[in-house]
């Protein structure tokens, strides 16, 4: 009887352990953690690009109902190839877009946006990348959407902007209204 | 051409296990013959066809042939010929065709080397073991075929990683797949011997050999890659509690606990279901590593490319394995001797006991530590990380007494010991210790007064092993292994209190002050190599008395294009002088992390003769 | 007695929580020993040399600088990336079972050799 018990108690145990680790298996390895939405810290100080002022998240994501924020560097390829949506989202004129420019030269971030256009309304600087990693960023490019009047994250994109994240990104945009 | 030999090798190969699988049950009831010829021609033409077709794809990696789609998939003309050859086991395919080569070949000495021992246990063995032989071949077959054709034939490869083009990488698989399917006939021969009744000293002593040659094995195995990691990952660590390492230690710590579990097998008769169940985990363990690594369900810098089928596969395979065995087990579980003898509370029988307690929590800790956050994500979809704080903590307290237990333990008698006859001396060598550690400690830094009891445990076992060789009555090779044990623990602990590490970005011809060394970065050039560019900094590190010179590489290897750093490493026997540089994003700085690292080597040395025990042991037995 | 052996244990084993792992002294290495390199394969961000761990160093003495102390850094990140990037998982219900059970498992097996064997 104690010797069934045990059977029992063993191999139910390979079982259960069984389909587990079966399911583990068919799960991505792609994780993106839930967003902690309210608790980013938008206040942050970053110079701008163009000028040598200092300013705040903060006060960038101030004057419409939704910003964009997008990290980007001129060296990063994907960056260039997500540019075109970027510019794309200028004309939503509900939306303003700031860049963080994420470990680059100046020279070459000004020559960039030089050859492919200007999406962004102001682009700042994150030289040793802190910044990035202040909103929770995990490298380049990534893509914040900011609700200004919350303050709060809605989505993020890690990686480039596509065809499909475009529309999702609009979508939501069109139903926070 | 060569893809249709190999092809066709594992086919027949497969076709004799299954012949053997057939024939076996029916020759088990005819109990007079001895193993037929049939079954051993059988066995060797297999052996014969797996090892036809590995030197099939070793030949298709040496001459380049890219038709065959491994090659394409991981070897490159420009390869140097060592690579080429190494190549053929550095990928998934060809990993596995060596798995079973090994698998097969065991068999084969096994077959040969058992000859005195019952037919029935035999043919048992050799049963399970063509179930584990027909399973990797179906595996190899179906799901990872290394033979596969590619037509139109490229030209040239894709090349093989560089970060394996190493030589400790090159032969740091093949041995622990030795240890691994060592583990397999252990495995087998226990249920074997669990069904035909013969769990005994007999049995004991005929596995002991695979259970220490497996365990050589490993600890090797074990000891290559973590040098591998030591100066190739440029890390400047050897162990880092990484999953696919932690597989590697589970079947190790099992395979401790077995070994001394078979002595008193063999000596005293005594704990056989232990063994037999130890036997199956051991294995279970071994292949259970095999589908963490294999099926990317880990998250892990050393996983091969996977294929969910894959992953399927070997844990379905793993499943009917595991489960028949615990069926079994407890259906044959009565056949077992149960002369059980009580055992005293001071004999050596329970110091092996206790042994086994301390290896199977080590062995919880590392196993559950590594699947745990797979079974959290599943269930509840939550992601957490489990690394070194982790195992640091459960670990490091229950190390110990762990320590004191192997000091005291080998010294007593077998039966029953008393309690007073220990004391004087050993007492003594433990206030020494006591002494020692809290010298050493205050010299060093009080904040690490947290370590004073795993200094004081471990300071206690290196005198002891070390007085130990004073003493007559045990073995040779046991008080190398123990004094190797306690060496290693020892040099681990100092290493990591008085390790130094600097780090900074510098410039070619920067100077920095550390300690009371002045590093300086005295130039930087580029060569050509076959394969690869490099680009070799010279540095220069000057303390009061002497300078030595450190060249560490980035190389940018061009198939497949990859970065890697090379680290530099001068080696004393007192410390490691280890520089590594990497490139930075900022215009002519590099990042520069040099490191100091005291006996390091003494973790290698230990690590040998803790192995060397062993090998000692199965020489003095058969010479 | 046994009452007093019991808490002199349990004493003994939490005085080992608060380990803190490796020799060295500065803090930012001993933080980033323990972070999980998010983009890397298995690596720490001490390990790793990837724009992200470089910028997590800098922004761990940064953290440092402004006296924060280790727990405040650690729940920092927590709240940007979640239990994944530390590897030092904290007890709680859905790990408490990944601590205990190793212990359990001690425990259990101490009982059963203490069983099997006689103490005359």
């Amino acid at each position: 009887m104690v010797k069934n018990i045990k059977l029992i108690a063993v191999v139910s145990l390979v079982i259960v352990s069984f389909f587990i680790l079966l399911k583990g298996l068919n799960k991505t390895n792609n994780y993106s953690p839930d967003l902690n939405s309210s608790k980013i810290d938008f206040n942050f100080k970053a110079k701008f690009l163009y000028s040598n002022e200092e300013t705040t998240l903060y006060e960038l994501i101030n004057d419409k109902d939704f910003s964009i924020v997008n990290i980007w560097a001129s060296w990063c390829l994907p960056c260039r190839d997500e540019h075109s949506f970027l510019l794309n989202l200028k004309s939503l004129d509900k939306l303003n877009i700031i860049g963080i420019n994420y470990k680059d030269n100046e020279i070459n971030a000004k020559k960039f946006i030089k050859e492919l256009g200007n999406p962004y309304s102001k682009i700042v600087v994150d030289p040793s990348g802190v910044n990035s990693i202040e909103l929770g960023a995990y490298g380049v490019p990534e893509t914040f959407i900011v609700d200004n009047k919350t303050k709060t994250i809605l989505k993020k994109y890690i990686g480039p902007l596509d065809d499909e994240k475009l529309a999702e990104l609009k979508m939501i945009i069109k139903n926070e209204n | 051409m060569l893809n249709q030999i190999g092809n066709y090798s594992l086919y027949i190969a497969l076709l004799s296990s299954i012949i053997i699988i057939i024939q076996s049950p029916i020759l088990l009831n005819r109990n007079n013959i001895n193993i037929s010829g049939r079954i051993f021609s059988l066995i060797s033409i297999q052996s014969l066809m797996i090892i036809i077709s590995f030197i099939a794809l070793i030949i298709g990696f040496i001459i380049s042939d890219f038709s065959n789609e491994t090659v394409y998939n991981n070897s490159h003309t420009s390869k140097p010929l060592f690579y080429k050859i190494s190549g053929t086991w550095g990928n998934h395919e060809g990993s596995l065709l060596l798995w079973l080569l090994v698998l097969s070949i065991f068999l084969l000495i096994f077959t040969i080397t058992s000859k005195n021992l019952s037919n029935k246990y035999r043919i048992l063995t050799l049963f399970f073991q063509e179930i584990i032989i027909a399973g990797f071949l179906l595996f190899i077959l179906f799901t990872s075929n290394p033979f596969m054709s590619l037509f139109p034939i490229p030209n040239e490869g894709t090349g093989l990683n560089p970060i394996l083009q190493d030589p400790a990488l090159a032969i740091h698989p093949p041995i622990l797949y030795l240890g691994y399917v060592g583990t397999s006939i252990i495995f087998s021969s226990s249920l074997a011997a669990l069904i035909s009744g013969s769990v005994n000293k007999t049995w004991a002593k005929h596995i002991k050999n695979w259970v220490l040659v497996s365990w050589i094995f490993l600890s090797i195995g074990i000891l290559l890659g973590s040098i591998w990691a030591y100066y190739e990952l440029g890390w400047g660590g050897f162990w880092f509690w990484d999953p696919v390492e932690n597989v590697s230690l589970m079947p190790w710590f099992c395979l401790t606990a077995l070994f001394h579990t078979i002595l008193i097998l063999e000596k005293r008769e005594m704990f056989h279901s232990w063994a037999v169940i130890l036997s199956i985990t051991t294995f279970s363990l071994s292949m259970s590593g095999t589908f963490l690594v294999r099926s990317g369900i880990l998250n892990s810098i050393h996983t091969f490319a996977n294929d969910p089928s894959r992953g399927v596969f070997i844990l379905c395979f793993l499943f009917i394995l595991i489960t028949l065995s615990i069926f079994i087990y407890f259906f044959y579980q009565n056949k077992i001797k149960n002369n059980f003898t009580k055992t005293y509370i001071v004999s050596k029988e329970t110091a092996v006991l206790v042994n086994n307690l301390f290896m199977m929590f080590f062995l919880s800790v590392v196993l559950i530590g590594t699947v745990y956050p797979i079974f959290l994500e599943v269930v509840n979809n939550d992601k957490i990380s489990v690394g070194p704080p982790f195992y640091h903590k459960l670990i490091v307290p229950f190390l110990v007494p762990f320590l004191i237990f192997m000091a005291i333990g080998p010294n007593l008698n077998w039966i029953k010991d008393k309690i007073n006859k220990i004391n004087l001396q050993q007492l003594l060598f433990f206030i020494l210790s006591i002494i020692i550690s809290f010298i050493f400690l205050k010299r060093v830094g009080i904040s690490y007064l947290f370590s004073l009891p795993l200094f004081i445990a471990s300071i206690f076992l290196f005198l002891i092993t070390i007085k130990d060789f004073s003493v007559k009555k045990t073995n040779l090779s046991q008080k190398i292994s123990h004094f190797g044990f306690s060496l290693f623990i020892l040099s681990v602990l100092v290493n990591g209190v008085l390790a130094k590490e600097y780090s900074s970005n510098m410039r070619v011809g920067d100077e920095r002050k550390f300690l009371n060394k002045t590093i300086k970065f005295e130039s930087l050039k580029i060569n050509e190599n076959k394969n690869y560019q490099s680009l070799e900094a010279n540095f220069k590190i000057t303390d009061k008395n002497n300078s030595i010179n450190l060249k560490p590489e980035v190389r940018v290897y061009d198939q497949p294009q990859t970065i890697t750093s090379e680290a530099d490493i001068e080696s004393t026997l007192y410390s490691d002088n280890f520089l590594v540089f990497n490139i930075l994003k900022n215009d002519g700085f590099y990042n520069v992390r040099y490191q100091i690292k005291p006996f390091m080597i003494w973790i290698w040395i230990s690590i040998i003769l803790i192995s060397f025990g062993g090998i000692l042991s199965i020489v003095k037995k058969n010479g | 007695m046994k009452i007093k052996i019991l808490v002199l244990t349990v004493f003994y084993l939490i005085s080992f929580l608060n380990i803190s792992h490796g020799a060295n002294p500065e803090k930012v290495n001993q933080i980033s020993k323990n972070l999980r390199c998010l983009i890397c394969q298995g690596q720490s961000v001490y390990d790793s040399q990837s724009d992200f761990a470089l910028s997590m160093k800098i922004l761990i003495q940064n953290k440092i600088d402004e006296g924060k102390n280790d727990e405040e850094i650690y729940d920092f990140l927590k709240s940007k990336y979640g239990e994944w990037i530390v590897y030092d998982p904290e007890i709680n219900k859905k790990t408490v079972l990944l601590w205990v059970l190793p212990l359990i498992l001690f425990i259990f097996g101490g009982i059963l050799i203490l069983r099997k064997v006689s103490i005359s």
